[in-house]
């Protein structure tokens, strides 16, 4: 008996259902393990994961919380991956987009009739992001630098420049970091527990994307450029121009997550507004396969193993690693299920003829 | 049924069925294969030729059916299965990785190779083979360096190198110069020579007469005729393909030409390695006329191609359409003043595989109204433009949703030309548009590109086939290492003159 690795013949339907089911299945699996080694109880420890995510009102909107940036930057990173543009800088610009909305509320607010601090606050977050991916993007579409060192490299430069804000520059007097609450003109209000309007944003951005991709010309053009740049060229694409505006798109989504962020939870700048969202985000997009409804549901999932993944660490008393560990484990499996909606395993007994001899 | 030539096949498929979502590619085709032999395999464009032997080396698995080689009943789960029964497949699109070198693509994907396998080694081995069957190749050149009939060089030098007895060659020549297809008959011969054997599809005729003892003829997915190639003649093959006669000749009325559409003034560009590939090249097409461009491949004809629908920029020189400037414009201005463009390489840059094959007819069209209004696309408009061009081009495909990747080779090229015919408005550039079409589907481009020309279009026909230039085009332009060696009517050109000047002889002037 042997096993062979076949290669699908078309990319069915039902795998491309299954294999995220069977791989989350078996990432349990492998948590557990994880867990029973480090001495907990495996199912204790899932019982308190999903009660602390999903168990309570609390829970719930917690897991809202987190689910709201890592939507808006699953949608982010998606656009980009749609053109096979490795925007690894979701992180940089959500952080950009709250740094420019914390100075809008921070800083001009004052001057300016209440109604338009909040409005004008979000788009300074959209827009930082929008230019912050637009750096790469330029440099990739006219000068063939490659996107992932630069998106990379970006992100450093937006954390810590943020870092010296609220550390140095605009923190507030009497405090270690973190600057002064904003006004309460540049608040972003809160619909359920500490979830923002960024949900309503969220799914609003969605549907519209997804409009965007199956209606629209520009949607077509971009799809083109995405499966092979050889052919949009010759059918009379702009690449370089299409590159850039996706781009912008992309990093105002992750600008207008920064601005969410600030504006409707910390309603300061303070430490804590970059924790990975914007990594995180990449494997949103790509669990997925890039389409704008399913990003919704997978950042609520992964925002809740994220939520779940506190809880232990705080009523079961595992070391915090732990938590990380076990969040990290659980994403490994359901990446490489993805190969099986492009392979299947088969199991080949040796009947009389079912081998192909060896010849001499 | 043949049992005279030889007592046992090497191969015999019995019963082959496959299907696939809303076709039968295969419907109970038997085939069997001689040592020493070479079989061709005949058949409309879809009617299952590639799909059998993909079956052949495991690529896909038969719904029913069974394979025997060497007399013992086999299942071939993939091509390494194949690999080790030393069957092994040149495929319609080489496979290839452009940015290794020869020796590394021949031995990529071995099973049986040293941890660390040594490379000189293998380059020794190679030359050895290379050889022994006349197959020039340098095993360190970079397959990118390569030209197309060198790629297929390395592709069958890979086989050999495997040691593969029994040969798939799925349509090697529809790429390849006449001369270089001369080569690769006198390498088949000498491999056949040594006892092993061939499957050869094609869809020349000549080829099959020259190349092949035995025939058989595919339609729909079944076997329908076989026949011994010494028994048989080219119009009969054809007639058992298509079901009905072909006729080798087509009318065409005299040429009433227009208005002068293109003009090229001593235009000159690189090739992608920066050298000159074209020096210098002046013509001009009117409407109503095909101005044919002949020549041995590599001599400035892709490049010609390029330039003149913007997809590469000229060096030196003028380009004007309708009159007007048009040098170094982008593709989307070309595409604007009404140029249409039939490109050389069809999967790599005429087709997007992953998309339906209504989106990629569309794909020209798209910009403007019906198809798309206020920048909102009409998805059933987009359906009702493929349903016709399907209707009209008679391209096969389960649905006009069906990825474009899954139809044959020939429907490929079937839609392309369906797109490009339907957008053109003025001039028309056609690279190789019969590459890979059945005799029927032949006839019906090359009668399209003359509905083209007879409603006042100027048609840029870029073939190798001078058989086709000679039917067809009003007047031959020959290229040669990117200069015009002279331009003759085609009522008065010959096959010899013609012959020359590919050569590099000058224009005779009496
Ligand atoms: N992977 C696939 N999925 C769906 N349909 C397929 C697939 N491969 C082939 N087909 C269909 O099977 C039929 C036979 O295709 P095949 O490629 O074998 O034709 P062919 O005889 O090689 O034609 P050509 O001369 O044009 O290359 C076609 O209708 C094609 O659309
Ligand atoms: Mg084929």
């Amino acid at each position: 008996m042997r096993i062979v690795f076949e290669k699908r013949e078309s990319v069915s339907r039902r795998a491309t259902v299954l294999v995220p089911v069977v791989s989350f299945v078996v990432s349990l699996i492998f948590g557990a393990i994880l867990l029973a080694v480090s001495g907990a109880n495996p199912f204790v420890t899932y019982a308190a994961m999903v009660k602390g995510a999903v168990g309570s009102w609390y829970g719930i909107t917690e897991t809202l919380v987190k689910a709201i940036p890592l939507m808006l930057t699953g949608l982010a990173v998606s656009i980009a991956f749609r053109m096979r543009f490795w925007n690894i800088g979701a992180e940089g610009q959500l952080t950009l987009g709250g740094v420019a909305a914390a100075g809008v509320a921070l800083y001009w607010s004052q001057g300016l009739p209440g109604w338009t601090v909040l409005p004008l606050a979000i788009l300074a977050g959209i827009v930082a992001g929008a230019l912050w991916a637009g750096i790469p993007a330029v440099l990739k579409a006219y000068l063939k630098v490659d996107e992932t060192l630069t998106t990379l490299m970006l992100n450093y430069v937006a954390i810590l420049y943020s870092e010296h804000l609220y550390y140095i520059a605009w923190r507030a007097p009497g405090y270690n970091s973190g600057t002064a609450k904003f006004p309460e003109t540049a608040w972003l209000p809160q619909i359920a527990g500490r979830a923002n309007v960024g949900l309503i944003f969220a799914i609003i951005l969605a549907i519209l994307l997804w409009l965007v991709f199956k209606y629209t010309r520009w949607g077509f053009e971009l799809k083109i450029i995405g499966e092979n740049q050889t052919a949009a060229r010759y059918l009379g694409i702009n690449i370089a121009r299409n590159i850039v505006l996706a781009l912008l798109l992309s990093g105002a989504l992750s600008g207008l997550a920064g601005a969410c962020e600030v504006l409707g939870l910390s309603r300061r700048l303070q430490q804590g507004l970059s924790v990975g969202y914007g990594y995180t985000a990449i494997i949103v997009a790509w669990m997925a396969q890039l389409n704008p409804i399913v990003i919704l549901f997978v950042a609520i999932l992964m925002a809740a193993l994220l939520v779940g993944g506190d809880q232990i660490q705080m009523k079961m008393r595992l070391p915090a690693s732990v938590g990380l560990v076990l969040q990290g484990m659980i994403l490994i499996p359901m990446l490489a299920g993805t190969i099986f909606t492009e392979y299947r395993i088969r199991i080949v007994r040796p009947e009389k003829h079912a081998q192909p001899e060896v010849t001499s | 049924m043949n049992a005279e030539s030889s007592p046992t096949p090497i191969l015999e498929m019995r019963g082959i069925t496959k299907h696939f979502p809303g076709v039968m590619a295969n419907d109970h085709a038997d085939l069997e294969l001689y040592p020493g032999e070479v079989l061709a395999l005949l058949g409309e464009n879809g009617a299952g030729k590639s799909t059998l032997m993909n079956v052949l080396v495991g690529l896909y698995r038969p719904d029913e059916g069974e394979i025997y080689v060497r007399g013992q009943r086999v299942e071939i789960h993939s091509p390494r299965d194949a690999a080790t029964l030393g069957i092994g497949m040149v495929h319609q699109n080489f496979m290839l990785v452009p940015t290794m070198t020869v020796a590394e693509n021949i031995i990529l994907g071995m099973t049986d190779l040293p941890f660390a396998p040594r490379m000189d080694e293998v380059a020794r081995r190679i030359r050895e083979i290379s050889q022994r069957y006349n197959l020039e190749v340098d095993p360190n050149a970079y397959i990118w360096q390569l030209s197309v009939g060198e790629q297929q060089r390395v592709e069958i030098l890979k086989l050999l190198y495997r040691g593969a007895e029994i040969l798939i060659l799925d349509e090697p020549t529809a790429v390849l110069t006449p001369q270089e297809s001369h080569e690769l008959g006198r390498i088949i011969k000498r491999m056949t020579d040594e006892g092993k054997s061939a499957i050869f599809i094609t869809h020349k005729m000549e080829e099959v007469m020259e190349f092949s003892q035995w025939v058989r003829v595919m339609q729909a997915g079944k076997v329908v005729a076989v026949k011994k190639t010494a028994e048989t003649n080219p119009q009969e093959l054809a007639r058992l393909m298509v079901g009905r006669e072909v006729l080798f000749r087509l009318e065409k009325d005299a040429c009433t030409p227009g208005d002068v559409i293109l003009e090229l003034r001593d235009v000159s560009a690189d090739n992608d390695k920066g050298l000159p590939a074209l020096r210098g090249v002046s013509f001009s097409i009117h409407g109503g006329e095909i101005l044919g461009i002949a020549g041995v491949a590599g001599n400035g004809q892709r490049e010609l191609a390029e330039v003149v629908t913007g997809l590469r920029k000229v060096t030196q020189g003028k380009i004007l359409i309708n009159g007007q400037e048009r040098t170094n414009k982008s593709p989307l201005e070309i595409i604007q003043s009404g140029v249409s463009h039939i490109p050389a390489d069809r999967i790599g840059m005429g087709v997007v595989g992953d998309m339906a094959v209504a989106d990629n007819i569309a794909m020209k069209g798209y910009r403007q109204p019906p198809l798309t209004e206020h920048g909102i696309l009409h998805p059933r408009r987009i359906l009702e433009l493929a349903r016709r061009m399907i209707e009209t081009f008679r391209i096969a495909t389960p649905s006009p949703q069906t990825h474009i990747k899954f139809l044959s080779g020939g429907n490929i090229q079937k839609a392309i030309l369906a797109r490009e015919i339907d957008a053109c408005a003025g001039l028309l550039v056609a690279v190789y548009p019969s590459r890979g079409l059945d005799v029927g589907a032949t006839e019906a481009v090359r009668r399209r590109l003359l509905e083209q020309r007879d409603a006042g279009r100027a048609v840029l026909l870029i073939s190798e086939d001078l058989e086709e230039l000679l039917t067809i085009a009003d007047r031959i332009a020959v290229l040669f290492e990117g200069r015009v060696m002279g331009i003759l009517p085609a009522d008065t050109a010959d096959i010899e003159t013609l012959g020359l000047m590919m050569a590099g002889a000058h224009e005779s002037k009496e």
